[in-house]
């Protein structure tokens, strides 16, 4: 790979001043978008900044509606964790559908959620479960962060510190996963809380985003005969070698009668 | 940047580029060749390597962030002659033909026990199998071994 520094920082103010001052620099939290993304030369960092020793990244606590989960804990950790279970057995669910094993000892929560990849899943979890995504200068609504392809709230330089999810009635995820990469093709969070429901769909737009009509649908009556027949409008959806819009739409509503039936 | 790792047991501390892979350290300069690098895009298994006993793809890791911790590889297994549980389940149930994924997949098996007990089961197996690519065997072979190898490192844990 192309030559870059390497920052090792122990404090979040470290980690923002290595930043400031490494050039082009990077976080590196799991590495594993990163680190192919440098090999394709897609992004060239002059510094890399490791946040795996930084302390307060880690740890998952239930505080009354919300489950927090530190940025730097691995998809791994997230699947197998009893709060996580306890709290939001979807969100567990999720995690274990991502990549592989290997993948997942890696992987985490807050490298996601800042990379934003459209094809991702946790980005589905942390709209639909009206999280809140809090960094070391301040927070954001999940409404507010996402902000369509590999694009967030987070300023340059910023740091994800960790993400508050509120803790639903009921909650799942379903994905109709690419079989050699893993990513969703479409994936479908629905979440049903005493004041609504919150649906969002990842891979089949441009970005993650909320499907109003099936939030009313089902705030109504939570059943998949409630949606029954409801696609997404295709016009916005994305076409490539793996499938089309029109495919992505239909599949939609596959996926959403999937995750109702999981919640 | 001074790099201080455990590697099969030993001790090793060496200046390493940070752009170093950790399967570009163990492969190129260490002259650990049994670790592969097959894909070189996470996606087949063949670099996998151990990490404080956790299974990782080794060419989507830096040397350096490996920094501290004890890695394992294929090389560090067996006891002098004596074969891990693991590689011995591999050559008794011929789970490989050409070779080239077997570091990783006996890598692979050795975490599904860490995560599945020794006890695991054959779907298990193939399911979490995901994360590694064999072009020969068809898979069935290595199931049986990862299968069996599991059922030994049981019996060994208890003897």
């Amino acid at each position: 790979m192309r030559e870059f520094a390497y920052a090792r920082p122990a404090s979040l103010a470290d980690a923002a001043s290595a930043f400031a001052n490494g050039g082009e620099a990077a976080f590196i939290a799991g590495g594993h978008t990163l680190l192919p993304a440098i090999k394709s030369r897609l992004r060239m960092p002059d510094t890399l900044v490791d946040l795996a020793h930084v302390a307060g990244l880690t740890g998952i606590a239930r505080d009354g509606d919300r489950l927090w989960i530190g940025a730097m804990t691995t998809h791994a950790t997230v699947t197998g964790d009893a709060t996580v279970a306890a709290a939001i057995p979807g969100l567990a669910r999720l995690a274990a559908g991502i990549g592989d094993p290997q993948v997942r000892n890696r992987g985490t929560l807050g490298g996601v959620i800042a990379n934003n990849d459209p094809a991702a899943d946790y980005p589905a979890a942390v709209l639909a479960l009206d999280a809140i995504v809090e960094t070391d200068r301040g927070s954001y609504a999940a409404d507010d962060y996402f902000q369509g392809m590999f694009a967030t709230a987070l300023a340059d330089g910023e740091i994800v510190r960790r993400i508050g999810f509120r803790v639903p009635q009921a909650a799942a995820y379903a994905k109709f996963r690419h079989p050699a990469s893993r990513y969703a093709v479409v994936g479908v969070f629905v979440a049903r809380f005493a004041d609504g429901v919150r649906v969002a769909v990842t891979g089949a737009g441009p970005g993650v985003f909320r499907w109003a009509d099936a939030e009313a649908a089902l705030s109504t009556d939570f059943s998949a005969a409630a949606v029954k027949g409801l696609t997404l409008d295709d016009g916005d959806l994305n076409t490539d070698i793996h499938a089309s819009a029109e495919f992505r739409a239909h599949l939609a509503g596959v996926m959403l009668a999937d995750a109702i039936a999981a919640a | 940047m001074q790099t201080r790792l455990t590697i099969n047991g030993q001790d090793l501390s060496r200046e390493v580029a940070p752009a170093t892979l950790l399967v570009e350290l163990l492969r190129d300069e260490l002259g650990l060749t049994g670790t592969h690098i097959g894909c070189d895009t996470s996606q087949c298994g063949a670099c996998n390597v151990l990490i404080d006993g956790v299974a990782v793809k080794s060419c989507t890791l830096l040397a350096v962030q490996a920094d501290g911790k004890a890695v394992t590889t294929i090389e560090g297994l067996a006891t002098g002659d004596t074969l891990h549980p693991m590689q011995a389940a591999f050559r008794e149930a011929h789970g490989l033909q050409c070779g080239f994924c077997t570091p990783g997949m006996v890598m692979a098996g050795i975490e599904i026990v860490r995560r599945r007990g020794p006890n695991v089961d054959a779907e298990t197996i193939a399911h979490d199998l995901e994360g590694n690519l064999c072009r020969c065997t068809g898979y069935m072979n290595i199931i049986k071994a990862i299968e069996a190898g599991a059922r030994m490192m049981g019996e060994t844990a208890n003897a």
